[in-house]
Formats: C-alpha cells, structure tokens, sequence
C-alpha cells in the first residue's frame, strides 16, 4: 500500500481518515491525540483511486458475465447436451454414488498421509546422499542418480501397472499382492524421485558463503548440512514440495487401476453397473474440492515466506 | 573480550614461533598464478594488513590459510605444525582459525544468539546455558544485548558484521582472518566495526586483515604486507610502507588511494 509513508510520518490520521475510508484507505495505526487533516493533494489521490477501483470491478463483472453467457450457450446448444446431461449430470446417480464415493476416498486420504510421509523422507535422504562428496561414496551418488532419473521419467500409470501386476506374478513368497500395498509402494518410488530433485535443488541453492562460514567455524560436513544448509534449503523448498503433495492427492486415484476400491473405483462401479457416469464426475469434484485448501494453503505459505524475506513494498 | 586466554590446550607454541608462517606459498586456478612463492610470517598478539589492488590475491591467501582452498605448492604452518600437510585433520585446523568474511554470511535462519552459539555448542561442546552467558556477554560489550534475539535481516550492516566477528572468536581462535570487513558497509557504519577490531588488538588478538582502509592498516598494524599480482612485494612496519615505500607499484598504488580519497 503506497499510502504506508504518510500513515508512518503522521499517525492518528483516524479522526480524519474515518467514514470516507472505503478501499485502498489509510491501514490503522493507534489513534494519538494530535489532529490530522489529511491535505487537499492526499484526498484527490484517494478519490482517484477508489474511482479506478469501482472502474476495474465494473468491467470484471461485465467481462465474466459475457464470458460466462458465452460459454453456457455454447455447451448447452451443442446437440449432443440432453444426452450428455442424462449419462453425467444426473441427480439419482450422483445421491447414490456419493456414498460409496465417500468410502472410497478414505482409502485415498489414508494413502496420502502414508506415503506423502514416507515420500517426504526418503526424497530428503536421497538428495543427501547426492551431496556426499568423496570417492567412497562414488556408488552411493550414482545410484541415486540413476534412480531418480529412472523414475522421474518413467510414467507413474506403467510403474503403478508394473509393481500391481507384475510383483504378484513373481510369485515371491512374503511378498504382498495386496493391490494398496503394491499401488502405495508405486506412488512412493515414483513421487520420492520427484522430491528428491525439489529437495536437491533447495540444498543447492543455500548461497555457498554459509557453507563456508560453516566450516571456517570448524562445523563438520555433516554438522553444516544439519544446522546451516538443511534449514535454509527445506524453507525455500515448502511451497514445492506442498505442490507435490497435491499432486500425489490427485495420483492416489491411479491405486483403482489395481482394483483397490478407492473413490475412483467405487465411481467406476456404478459406472459400469448402470451405464451412468455421473459417479465419476461425482468422484472428481470430490478430487477438485480437497485439493483446492490444499493450493490455497500452498498460495498462502508462499505469499507468507515471500513477504517475509523480501520487503516489495507497493509493486 | 578474553580472547587473548590461551586457546584449546596445546596450542601455545615454542617461544619465538609465529602463530602463522606461509613458505613460498603458490595457488592457481586453471592456468592463472593467483599467489605466487608468498612468504609470510605473523608473530603472536600481533596485527597483519594485507593490502593491494582488487585481484592481487588477497582473499584467496587468506582462504587458503583457512583450508578453504587447496594450496598448489609450498606450507602454511600454524604455531609451527604445517597445516597443508596431508592427513591433516581439516577440521580441527579451522577450528583455532576464525574468519570474518566481507558478506557477513551470517546464518539467516538463527538469531544472533545461535548464530554466535553454534559453534561453541556443537563443536565444542561448551553447554547452552554457559555458551549463551558467554554470547550474551560479548554482545553487552558491544551494546548489541538487546538484539540477542533478533534475526538478522533486522539489523544494520554494521550490526551484522559486528555480530559475525562476535562468531568468529566466541570460540576463541588462535588466529583471526578478516577479508576486507567494510567493504560492504555504509560509511557512516565502518567506524563501529574498526572498533570492534581495535578492541580485539587491544586484548591480543593475533590478526591478519585483507583492507582497503588504509587509514586503519596505519593504525592498527604492526606488519603491512603489500600483494601485487601474487606477490608480496613489500612488506614492513606501516611507517616504512606508507612513508617511505621502496618500489614503484607500491608508491603508484598508494598515489591511487590518495587520488581517491581515500588515504
Ligand atoms: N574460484 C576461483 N576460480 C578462478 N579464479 C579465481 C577464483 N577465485 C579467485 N580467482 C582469481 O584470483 C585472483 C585473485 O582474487 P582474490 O584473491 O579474490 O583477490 P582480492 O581479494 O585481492 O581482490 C583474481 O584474478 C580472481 O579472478
Ligand atoms: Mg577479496
């Protein structure tokens, strides 16, 4: 807000700033006795800007309508619509699915919590062990190199498919067959690859002068990725890695392919029963209405550590 | 500051030893000579200025000295036990050297207190209790008690710096390396950091200190060493450097300063 200069030179401006104060005003500051009058020059300025405000929200408005007119004529006029409302807008499927989907999706929440936990720490020992310098640790650098480039680049879909599917057929004794068990091992091989790179980055990204601080001040290399590079790097890091974890929400829906009856799975089989798809679109408003706090908490951890570290001012 | 209290036993040297001895040092990155054959002796309680022109190797000496760089030929010997021997134990080295950099490199995720407590605590092993007594009785001196707490992108350049020569000997180091610790530094904020490191030669702090204060290196120091292009090529006490320097690259680099203003 660009009016912070006058509201710190001059406090108590309340008296003067109160009632006409709409938006963009003057931010509170604690009322002191001296009387300000605000000047001729500071009450045009205002005016003009709650003026350009009022402008921007007309024309917001009026654009949205338009569009949104628009876009509804279009679907609706399309000849296929009354078929398409009939077979996944319709109201009897949708109270009959939404139970079944509810159920389902416990499945998918407990698999996020689970392997969201297990990606979160592993991704983080990966990208450490890529850091160990030294020709010991040559094997362990390339391994986990190999890994992550192997995964991040293989589909999720083929690696779900390969570790249901083909892990049973091994015929492994002790080993599950258990389609949770094997799809949540499938989102975690995959997702730790995705954040190991987000955690590599971030280590890598911590400015070279604190390392070196770090080990001037006799730190070990272990003490200096412990109490100086790892805190700075996770806290530049936590908005993409929330990113991850939103898209692994969404990927938890891909354990179905085994037949785990998640909230997919339950759509799916009402779909098929009554040839009605509306369980499905059910199942990925559901999806959309979960992850929306999700991204706006990461929007909002974002905005916060941005704030924090850098002062903007009004652009 | 009690700095000057023996450091980790053992470190007191054979009478007459210089704390640090450079022999011939020489250091290259690629096919560029950056030091080369420097010979450089610092005695106890004593205070060396390392001055010249930006690029003639002052950091990188004073990086070398610290086991940050690796040096390509000769010895740097601290209190008489060479240092770039292999199967040296690095660590330990930079543990009886402290550094005080140009950028402060202050950790910005820890308050001042932890910034200056970290090494204490965890190389150490000093216990929280006694090295925040300590930490918080070396801020008092410097009237920074009240911003233990704070972080440091609160405080004020000079603050920082202060603060990060704090760090440096809170662990009482034998020898203290400064690169150049107000060049970053508004004007009007040198002066609180010059004192700091007045005090520091008051109590006996054996230094060695990049500057392009010259005003100060006349001061403080007791050995000016003067590098040019990765060579020493004068060295002596500051009246002889600054009064009557002996070779022309000096005499034409102190004429520089003076044109600037700044000598
Ligand atoms: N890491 C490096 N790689 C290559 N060249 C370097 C590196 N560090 C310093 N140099 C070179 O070494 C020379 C001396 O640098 P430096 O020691 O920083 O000088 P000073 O501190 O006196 O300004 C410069 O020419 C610089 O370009
Ligand atoms: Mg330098």
């Amino acid at each position: 807000m660009t009016v912070s200069d006058d509201a710190d030179d001059r406090p108590g401006d309340m008296a003067g700033g109160k009632g006409e104060d709409v938006t963009g005003g003057p931010p509170d500051v604690k009322a002191t006795p001296a009387a300000y009058v605000p000047s001729a020059r500071r009450i045009a300025r205002e005016r003009y800007r709650r003026a350009r405000t009022r402008r921007s929200f007309a024309v917001a408005a009026v654009s949205s309508a338009a569009t949104a007119a628009v876009l509804v004529a279009l679907v609706v006029n399309a000849p296929g619509w009354q078929r398409t409302r009939a077979t996944f807008l319709n109201a009897h499927y949708a109270r009959v699915a939404l139970p079944k989907v509810l159920d389902g999706l416990w499945l998918n929440l407990r698999l996020l919590v689970v392997c969201g936990a297990i990606v979160l720490v592993a991704g983080l020992l990966l990208a450490m062990l890529r850091t160990l310098r030294g020709p010991v640790f040559f094997p362990v650098r390339a391994l986990a190199t190999v890994y992550v480039d192997f995964f991040r680049g293989l589909p999720l879909i083929i690696c779900i498919l390969v570790c249901v599917f083909g892990v049973p057929a091994l015929r492994l004794s002790g080993v599950t067959h258990d389609p949770v068990l094997l799809g949540g091992f499938a989102l975690c091989l995959t997702y730790t690859a995705y954040v190991a790179e987000v955690f590599r980055a971030g280590i890598e990204s911590v400015h070279p002068g604190q390392r070196a601080a770090a080990r001037s001040l006799g730190l070990t290399t272990a003490q200096t990725m412990r109490h100086v590079v790892l805190p700075q790097a996770v806290r530049l890091v936590v908005p993409a890695l929330l990113n991850d974890m939103v898209s692994l929400q969404k990927d938890t829906g891909l354990v179905s392919i085994g037949g785990a009856v998640d909230a997919v799975y339950a759509a799916e089989i009402i779909a098929s029963r009554d040839f009605n798809y509306t369980p499905y679109v059910v199942a990925g408003l559901i999806f959309v209405v979960i992850t929306i706090p999700m991204t706006r908490f990461t929007d909002w951890v974002a905005a916060r550590m941005n704030a924090r570290q850098s002062q903007g001012g009004a652009v | 500051m009690t700095v000057d209290a023996p450091g980790p036993a053992g470190a007191e040297s054979a009478a007459g030893e210089p704390v640090l001895r450079l022999e011939e040092v020489r250091k290259g990155y690629g096919s560029s000579l950056v030091l080369r054959d420097v010979t450089l002796e610092v005695p106890v309680h004593t205070v060396t200025a390392l001055i010249g022109a930006s690029g003639s190797g002052k950091s990188t000496l004073l990086r070398c000295v610290n086991l940050l760089e690796e040096v390509d030929d000769g010895g740097i010997f601290l209190d008489g036990a060479e240092i770039t021997a292999p199967r040296v134990d690095q660590d330990a080295v930079r543990r009886r050297i402290g550094v005080v950099f140009q950028s402060y490199n202050l950790f910005p995720h820890m308050t001042v207190l932890d910034n200056i407590t970290l090494a204490p605590r965890r190389v150490h092993r000093v216990p929280r209790d006694r090295a925040e007594a300590e930490a918080l009785e070396l801020l008092a001196r410097l009237g920074l008690a009240d911003r233990a707490g704070a972080y440091p992108d609160r405080l004020s350049g000079g603050q920082q710096q202060r603060v990060a020569i704090l760090r440096a000997v809170a662990t009482r180091p034998r020898l203290l390396l400064l690169d150049e610790v107000t060049a970053a530094l508004d004007p009007e904020l040198v002066g609180e950091v010059l004192a700091v490191i007045r005090d520091l030669k008051e109590e006996g702090m054996t230094m060695v200190l990049a500057t392009h204060e010259m005003a100060f290196a006349r001061d403080v120091a007791d050995q000016v060493c003067f590098l040019d292009a990765g060579v020493v090529l004068e060295r002596g006490t500051p009246a002889e450097v600054f009064g009557a320097p002996r070779q022309q690259r000096t005499r034409d680099f102190l004429r520089r300063l003076t044109e600037a203003g700044r000598l």
